[in-house]
């Protein structure tokens, strides 16, 4: 009998993926899947042309027009020529080299992270990259998936492997259960409070407990696409009888006795129950209140009943002076409610927030309005994270709902969350947004972000602020 | 990727926590299928006045004239977080930046610069602290050792460390892509036996 060591989820998806771990080198993963976009991969398609290199697995390989596209037209070129070309090259590359494309209009086309599940290319106990930072969203189904750039994309590519350093474990548990109203964005915007933006840097981030587990699998891909905004390599939930309902019948997944064979190892992937991580973060579910960020970071974030904290606050040099900075960008005075900070946009979308249950969340809430409509100086848009997203929106009648309160009801791309389109902010323009990042400019030249749940964005569109919806 | 030995360079302190890839180059700039034609466009928001950058803005620290030329940047923490996007060291590296000095760095950014021969060197807060006093007031040229591990400045020194096969690889120009696909008949072990759903 072997006897081995208590291992985290982590260990477990490392150790299955280890292709060579040579004197001198740093380890070879193996990479199952690869999602590309029509940003980060022409310069890699372009090495390969270059070496007159193949792509090794295009099998392996799903390409989707997601960052740069306009959300008024299927139009290649309706968002600017320079998109345009991207577009075209990511559709010649994707012929050339073999790979399945969801191209403008197709029935499968959206955003990456949104596709990768709904179809099933998401699965349990795989290693999934993607050119883009927000990869850790497919962490959710007890995948180890991380953002890479175009030079791994390449590597990916070329080898269907990739070097990667061991990073190190965390284990966030979220003890108890969350209040009513309380949504998964609220509880990773909470952690993230918590950590500081850099707060798993060099970690792989295992979320656990039972708030977690209560969730969704569209509520835990919140959590984990946000596991970057913390500096995480990863995030990471167990699957579970969730996931596997979840994942069972979907398109690309696995069908019949390779299925059934696929349950019995995915379910053998959880942290063994005396396994050893280098740092433990806990929360109390309870103390989880519905949270807006206020800066320039989404570490710099607090509770809609909260205030806007002040330099003083802050007893850490760096966190004071960012603090400050802030402050200046966001054009906000230490002290103000949060609920009377006014917006006059609102951005409901981005691979955070752009799934059903998210349209069905803050259309609840506009119905929750009974027929108010959204302020008149306000820009209110929703963006489905997908065609199947937008599909089954509609047979709801959730478009509708929407379109009648006075949102714009717009087709599926990454939009506003990085403003590569045409869906870009004016400088001064303040949104409540339900992306991830509300850095200086990511929407706009100076304009400034607040991140939020799809409820709380939906409230501050209809109410002209944020409002706190418990209270 | 070109060989890394020895660099001698002008410092250039961007003494600012956490500056995001979207602050390195912002979005409007990443639709181009070529890597180059970033440099220009490397800290756009700073580093101009105007949306077209036309116009410097001569309070940024990287336009004030004797800063013109330099070679080594001084970061603050957790340089680089946010977005994956290579086109952040393409930019800093066609700028004319050859090693970026902090006392952490983001993940993904870290491992970007590695893989196009920009050097990313870690050292401690004490160290990155005291390079920030000397900065302002002296025109502050180092020498940075790969090979030897070593950033010098007159009587100073400092060592950092980098993972073995990343450090080699940056001493030698190692092609990554060819190093693994040398190593094709163990990735196809490696397939053989893997299960049938994956």
């Amino acid at each position: 009998m072997t006897i081995t060591s208590p291992q985290t989820m982590y260990e477990k998806l490392w150790q299955t993926h280890l292709v060579e771990e040579a004197k001198g080198e740093t380890p070879l993963l193996y990479v199952d899947r690869h999602l590309i976009h029509e940003v980060t991969s022409p310069q890699a398609f372009a090495n390969l042309r270059f070496h007159n290199r193949p792509v090794r697995h295009p099998e392996r390989t799903i390409a989707t027009m997601d960052h740069n596209i306009s959300t008024r037209s299927i139009k290649i070129d309706a968002a600017g020529e320079g998109a345009a070309n991207q577009l075209r090259a990511l559709a010649i590359n994707c012929k050339d080299f073999g790979i399945e494309l969801f191209d403008m209009g197709h029935k499968n086309q959206g955003i990456a992270h949104v596709i990768g599940p709904e179809l099933g290319l998401t699965l349990p106990g795989t290693i999934i990259v993607c050119g883009d930072s927000h990869t850790a969203t497919h962490g959710a189904f007890g995948a180890l998936a991380f953002g890479i750039g175009t030079s791994e994309v390449e590597h990916v590519f070329a080898t269907q492997t990739l070097r990667q350093n061991k990073a190190k474990t965390m284990k966030i548990e979220v003890k108890g259960h969350v209040g009513a109203g309380i949504s998964a964005k609220d509880i990773i915007l909470a952690i993230i409070g918590k950590t500081g933006s850099a707060g798993a840097t060099g970690y792989v981030v295992e979320y656990c407990g039972e708030a977690i587990e209560a969730l969704s699998m569209e509520e835990r891909m919140t959590v984990c696409n946000m596991s970057i905004e913390f500096g995480a390599k990863a995030g990471l939930i167990a699957p579970d009888q969730t996931t596997f309902d979840y994942v069972e019948g979907k398109e690309y997944a696995p069908k019949g006795d390779v299925f059934e064979q696929a349950v019995i190892d995915w379910t053998n992937l959880k942290s063994d129950t005396d396994a050893t991580f280098d740092a433990v973060l806990t929360l109390e579910a309870k103390d989880i209140k519905a949270q807006v960020t206020w800066g320039t970071n989404p570490g710099q974030v607090i509770s809609v009943d909260g205030i806007v904290p002040s330099p003083e606050d802050f007893s850490d040099p760096v966190e004071k002076e960012s603090c400050i900075n802030a402050l200046k960008y966001m054009d906000l005075t230490a002290g103000t409610k949060m609920t009377d900070i006014q917006v006059n946009k609102v951005f409901i979308g981005s691979c955070t927030n752009s799934r059903i249950e998210d349209l069905r969340a803050a259309a609840g809430v506009v119905q929750k309005y009974e027929g108010q409509q959204v302020v008149d100086t306000i820009d209110a848009i929703i963006v489905p994270g997908s065609y199947r997203v937008k599909e089954q929106a509609e047979s709801e009648g959730l478009d509708k709902i929407f379109t009648d309160a006075g949102f714009e009801w717009r087709l599926p791309g990454c939009s506003m969350c990085l403003g590569m389109n045409d869906d870009v902010l004016e400088e001064g323009d303040r949104c409540a947004s339900t992306s991830n990042r509300n850095f200086e400019g990511r929407q706009g030249r100076g304009s400034r972000t607040h991140l939020v749940s799809p409820e709380m964005a939906a409230a501050a569109a209809i109410t002209g602020h944020f409002v706190d919806l418990n209270a | 990727m070109e060989k890394f030995n020895t660099h001698t360079g002008l410092v250039v302190p961007l003494d600012v926590a956490n500056v995001d890839t979207d602050q390195i180059i912002p979005k409007q700039f990443l639709q181009k299928t070529e890597r180059v034609g970033f440099g220009v466009h490397l800290f756009h928001d700073s580093r101009y006045l105007d949306h077209d950058g036309t116009q410097e803005n001569p309070d940024f620290v990287i336009n004030k004239p004797e800063y013109k030329g330099a070679s080594i940047l001084l970061a603050g923490e957790n340089f680089g977080c946010g977005s994956s996007r290579e086109h952040a060291p393409w930019a800093l590296q066609e700028y004319g930046f050859k090693v970026i000095l902090a006392s952490s760095f983001a993940d993904i950014f870290y491992g970007n610069c590695i893989n196009v021969g920009l050097l990313p060197i870690k050292l401690s807060e004490a160290e990155i602290e005291q390079l920030f006093k000397l900065s302002p007031d002296a025109q502050l040229t180092l020498t940075v050792d790969l090979p030897n591990n070593t950033v010098t400045c007159g009587e100073l020194s400092f060592k950092f460390s980098l993972n073995e096969f990343q450090q080699y690889s940056l001493e030698n120009g190692v092609d990554s892509v060819g190093w693994t696909l040398d190593k094709l008949d163990t990735i196809k072990a490696f397939e053989a036996k893997m299960p049938a759903w994956q």
